[in-house]
């Protein structure tokens, strides 16, 4: 299923939070996504000239769910001057997308109910997981305010950093505890560390997982060859070739 | 129509090398990219006598309205290129391929002509001298007499029309554009990225895994009309601009400095079209009105 070709124009419909995060709801006609894959975005109008002269690229973000009617909702934290421009925009206002891009997450088989581990703003490509194939979802947050995002989700296990909600420490522990239960394949996303200790207890537990991976891009359709995470098959585009890796798959 | 080294082409707007991967893009947008090609040419990544992994991440840095890269031109090698890559591109490409080369030394130069001599798939070659020389640690190209020798070496391997993609970390572009051209040059294209530096947070030293690197986008537009009209005036042989171009009004820049044709980078990684919109953009005369 391949993206329309070209940046082309939509209008921001929603826009709703979640402590510190932001769901902007942009209107695409053509709105269709697999789960794990994403979109490169701009604001239509200023974008340019904040913090050191930026942003100037488009940013890649993740489809968080696709709604009836061409409504595509993203999820966005600001981290800096590129989220923070798409952050602060209003309903109506327009914004620049290119995609859907990349290669998301492959069905589970049937029957099987997947674990959905996020963390941080990475829970976002698990509400799409959710959505389409249901799951148990474990999110980890940095705190309560941040756990807000939760509600996204059908029944969640949070661990928050702090304690302030949930279980007090790492969302790994959350699904060590799962995985002893039932084992089962994992779906992932969200810091580094986070996936590298997820994937290790995959292996552990003799379980497959699917990591979304994350890197800063400047194209998201194979152009740059900025994006490459190492692989036992040497780098790969996380653009093209991800941001969805077999856990078994990156070095 | 634009005649460019005996290419007839359907308007002035090509792409930079390394800014385009034509058999990526069409996996990701399919058919709708060879109906609505944005390109009256295309120009290959720099292909390489041996395969390269690249450089370690991270390999991008934005910049005050441009980019930094340090990307190290990986590629799968010139048999891979010839096995895999050409047949897919000959069976593609609405467009003539423009192969972009580089070698380490004049011979590497030299075998990697020999062996595109007989695909008629590749109707002209971009010749990437921006590659270290090993004893002097400047580019090859960055020294008008070692430029000159390097062309008189390679110049005779190959029927095709050669364009000389210079680079622009040198004291006097214009005479390295004379050298290419004394040389056996087609063509001149300019300019590559400016060398460029990004520090990591925290004084931990360059953030780039190649170190230092290039810079693209508008911030280096002025840059290169400075360069383009230079060389423009130098030499005789038609000059491909480039460098920061991302709207009609900067391609006329290029092309009222004396560019025959003009190369768009960053800006198709913003948009994936700007070169069709670009091309449109000079066509309609908008640029005039801007102006």
């Amino acid at each position: 299923m391949s993206a329309p070709f070209g940046r082309r124009h939509a209008a921001l419909l929603s826009r709703r939070t979640y402590g510190p995060y932001v769901v902007l709801g942009a209107g695409d006609e053509s709105a269709r996504a697999q789960p794990g894959q994403f979109y490169m975005l701009a604001s239509a109008e200023r974008w340019g000239g904040g913090d050191g002269g930026r942003p100037y690229l488009a940013r890649a973000v993740s489809v968080m769910s696709v709604g009836g009617e061409g409504l595509m909702e993203f999820l966005l934290e600001e981290v800096g001057p590129g989220t923070k421009r798409l952050c602060e925009l209003d309903v109506g206002e327009g914004l620049l997308i290119v995609g859907p891009l990349g290669h998301g997450f492959d069905a589970p088989d049937a029957g099987v109910s997947p674990l959905l581990v996020g963390g941080g703003v990475g829970i976002a490509p698990l509400v799409a997981v959710q959505e389409a194939w249901g799951g148990q979802a474990l999110l980890g947050f940095r705190d309560a305010e941040h756990a807000k995002a939760a509600e996204l989700f059908t029944d969640p296990l949070v661990s928050t950093d702090d304690g302030s909600r949930g279980h007090h420490g790492f969302v790994t522990e959350l699904l060590e505890a799962e995985l002893a239960k039932q084992p089962r394949p994992i779906y992932a996303c969200g810091p580094p560390a986070m996936l590298y200790e997820v994937r290790a207890v995959a292996r552990a537990h003799e379980v497959d997982c699917e990591l979304a991976m994350e890197a800063p891009m400047a194209c998201g359709f194979g152009a740059c060859y900025g994006c490459v995470v190492a692989t036992v098959d040497g780098y790969r585009r996380v653009c093209v070739d991800g941001p969805v890796f077999d856990g078994a798959v990156l070095a | 129509m634009i005649e460019f080294c005996g290419l007839k082409l359907r308007h002035p707007v090509i792409n930079a090398s390394g800014c385009f991967d034509v058999l990526a893009a069409a996996r990701v947008f399919g058919d709708e990219l060879f109906e609505q090609f944005p390109f009256a040419a295309y120009v290959s990544k720099t292909i390489t006598l041996r395969a390269r992994e690249g450089n370690p991440p991270p390999r991008l840095w934005e910049s005050a309205a441009g980019l930094i890269n340090s990307i190290g031109l990986p590629n799968r090698g010139l048999r891979a290129y010839l096995e895999t890559d050409l047949p897919a591109l000959a069976a593609a490409l609405p467009v003539p391929l423009i192969t972009n080369v580089m070698g380490s030394t004049p011979e590497e130069v030299g075998e990697i002509l020999d062996a595109l001599e007989e695909e008629a798939t590749v109707a002209a070659i971009e010749l990437n001298v921006s590659c270290p020389n090993v004893a002097t640690g400047l580019d090859i190209g960055a020294d008008p007499d070692g430029l000159e020798a390097l062309l008189h070496y390679v110049r005779p391997r190959s029927s095709k029309p050669l364009i000389v993609k210079l680079t622009p970390n040198t004291a006097d572009v214009a005479a390295c554009a004379a050298g290419a051209q004394a040389g056996g040059a087609d063509a001149v294209s300019l300019i590559n990225t400016l060398c460029a530096l990004a520090l990591a947070p925290g004084g931990s030293g360059a953030w780039l895994g190649g170190g230092s690197g290039g810079l693209s986008g508008p911030a280096i537009r002025t840059v290169a009309l400075a360069q383009v009209t230079r060389v423009a005036q130098r030499v005789t042989i038609p000059v491909v601009g480039m460098g920061g171009v991302a709207s009609g009004a900067d391609a006329r820049d290029l092309l009222d400095a004396g560019a025959t044709l003009v190369a768009v980078g960053t800006e198709s990684f913003r948009d994936p079209a700007a070169g069709s919109r670009i091309a449109r953009e000079l066509d309609d005369g908008f640029t005039q009105i801007a102006h």
